[in-house]
């Protein structure tokens, strides 16, 4: 490349200008989780670790953690339950619908929160089921199908199939070869499907908005607090989820490294 | 190679879920919007047209949803502005330290959306930081108002938030683009600048396409940023169809408002796909 080209004089500082404005908020956030005197104000003083302690103590917080947990690892089972079986049939079968059942399929991961979670309200409403945890997880497991499918999708096209056939050759069913070839060979694509709808699960509230019983996650936890008035205890809480994925996204990026190249499926 | 049972195996449940769960949730909603709700508010199912004629009768529908395009169109076009360069950078210009940018660029998306729209409210306040530092460092005397509370705040926000969505097919596409049709432009003679023009780009469009559907269809359908920091001049469409599946209590208007809006972002979909097949070289 000719470097000699001014483009790539105010490239760099473009992208450090892109840059500090993804982090500034972020950054902002965890300073602001120390600052005595409030969410705001310039410069910020009294540094503290009151806010944590105060976020130790709330039990409503925690409560509501892992109601999170829980409601993000059921989604998971069912995304994936759903999810790996549909990318198998997009790859190997065809069948009256296909095309349309592919569109459908992905669709909520295109389509505003709002339209699905609303959809799935009247779905509750029509067959009298109770708005509670369930019904979140029923949302989120159907709405992260998308993501399981093409996740395992983009695997499945890495995949050497002459393993399958040799395994079937050689005796086995389909129901072991899918369990001893199939699955291990599209282990790294599961578990990154996994980590990303446990994430997405998290973080999720346009859908858990419209599908929420007695019980909150934690986005709705927040989300009513912010309504209420806000404190510091809002930045430790984040800080502190901000910290725990970085750690988890430095595991799964050395698990996966080296193995093929990065991306979210998008 | 793959027997009828074991086909069956893999399409049934899947199919069966999905069109459980999201099929018939969705043709519900069409039922909805023709359906109408009594004073007692029970939800009468015989079918009309009237939440249509509502929609096209009272204005406030039809402006809302305009103004949310204009903002999704505004955060569209930011997303790109700061995207795209900033793809074509790590993906031409940043050497060893691209897997590193690469990363950087992703770890805003695993922190909350809710967090990243509330930690701009806690920067664009009149008690904000920035309100507060402008008036430490003596720039200005009293907070600037606009910052909070207007669609600037929520098109600030949500450019933030699809900046790396926009980033990531484009990336993605620049990625793919065979270096020796590069190197082949520039041994020809081409300027850098003539080669990006009229080779990088052009290869670089379906990415440019996929990266500008996301951000105007997943903006245009939000409701949490203005609600947290539009004020009254920032609501969008989605906050009415909030209202009146909450207070108002009048669902089926606010189905036929969903309705619009998943065959408005559905046929952008088909759209940029016909238009990203039309780019795509191969």
């Amino acid at each position: 490349m000719s470097s000699a080209h001014n483009s790539s004089r105010w490239l760099p500082w473009h992208a450090i200008v892109v840059f500090g404005f993804l982090y500034l908020p972020i950054v902002t956030l965890i300073i602001y989780s120390f600052n005595g005197s409030g969410v705001g104000g310039f410069p910020p003083r009294n540094l503290t670790l009151d806010w944590y302690r105060m976020l130790f103590a709330d039990d409503a917080i925690w409560e509501s953690v892992l109601n999170s947990v829980v409601v993000a690892i059921a989604a998971m089972a069912i995304s994936l339950t759903f999810g790996i079986p549909a990318a198998l049939a997009l790859d190997r079968a065809n069948f009256p619908g296909k095309a349309l059942f592919r569109r459908l399929v992905l669709l909520p991961l295109i389509l505003p929160g709002i339209i699905t979670g609303l959809s799935l309200l009247m779905l509750f409403r029509e067959a009298d089921v109770k708005l509670s945890l369930v019904t979140i997880v029923l949302g989120h497991g159907t709405a992260l199908i998308s993501v399981a499918t093409t996740e395992v999708f983009a695997g499945l096209q890495k995949l050497d199939r002459a393993q399958e056939e040799a395994s079937l050759d050689l005796g086995a069913n389909y129901w072991q070869t899918f369990w001893r070839i199939t699955i291990p060979n599209l282990r790294l694509s599961i578990i990154g499907a996994a980590l990303l709808i446990f994430t997405l699960s998290m973080d999720e509230i346009a859908v858990s908005f419209f599908l929420i019983g007695r019980d909150n996650t934690l986005p709705l936890e927040i989300w009513g607090r912010l309504r209420r008035g806000i404190t510091p205890e809002i930045n430790a809480i984040s800080s502190f989820i901000f910290v725990f994925s970085l750690i988890a996204i430095v595991g799964w990026y050395r698990l996966r490294k080296g193995a093929e190249e990065p991306g979210i499926a998008v | 190679m793959f027997s009828r049972t074991y086909r069956a195996a893999i399409t049934l449940p899947p199919l069966l879920w999905v069109v459980a769960f999201l099929l018939v949730p969705y043709a519900l909603l069409f039922c909805y919007s023709f359906w109408s709700v009594s004073p007692s508010q029970t939800i009468i199912h015989a079918w009309t047209l009237d939440n249509y004629r509502e929609l096209l009768r009272v204005n406030v529908y039809l402006q809302t949803l305009f103004r949310s395009m204009w903002i999704a169109a505004r955060v569209m076009i930011f997303s790109l502005l700061l995207g795209y360069p900033l793809a074509y950078y790590l993906s031409f210009h940043a050497g060893a330290r691209k897997d590193l940018l690469y990363q950087l660029v992703i770890i805003p998306l695993w922190v909350s959306y809710l967090v990243r729209a509330y930690a701009w409210k806690t920067i664009l306040g009149s008690e904000g930081v920035l309100n507060t530092l402008l008036q430490y460092v003596h720039l200005t005397k009293h907070p600037l108002e606009f910052l909070l509370y207007s669609p600037f705040a929520v098109v600030l926000t949500l450019t933030h938030i699809y900046t790396p969505f926009a980033f990531l097919p484009i990336y993605a596409s620049l990625e793919h683009i065979p270096r020796n049709l590069v190197e082949a432009s520039h041994d020809l003679g081409a300027s850098p600048l003539q080669t990006f023009w009229r080779v990088i780009f052009p290869l670089s469009i379906p990415g440019v396409l996929a990266g500008a559907t996301f951000a105007f269809v997943l903006s245009l359908g939000d409701f949490l940023a203005p609600l947290l920091l539009g004020g009254p001049s920032g609501i969008m469409i989605s906050n009415i169809v909030v209202s009146l599946f909450g207070a108002a209590y009048n669902w089926p208007l606010g189905a036929a408002i969903s309705l619009c809006m998943l065959l408005l972002v559905v046929s952008l979909l088909f759209l940029s796909e016909k238009l990203e097949k039309r780019w795509s070289f191969r």
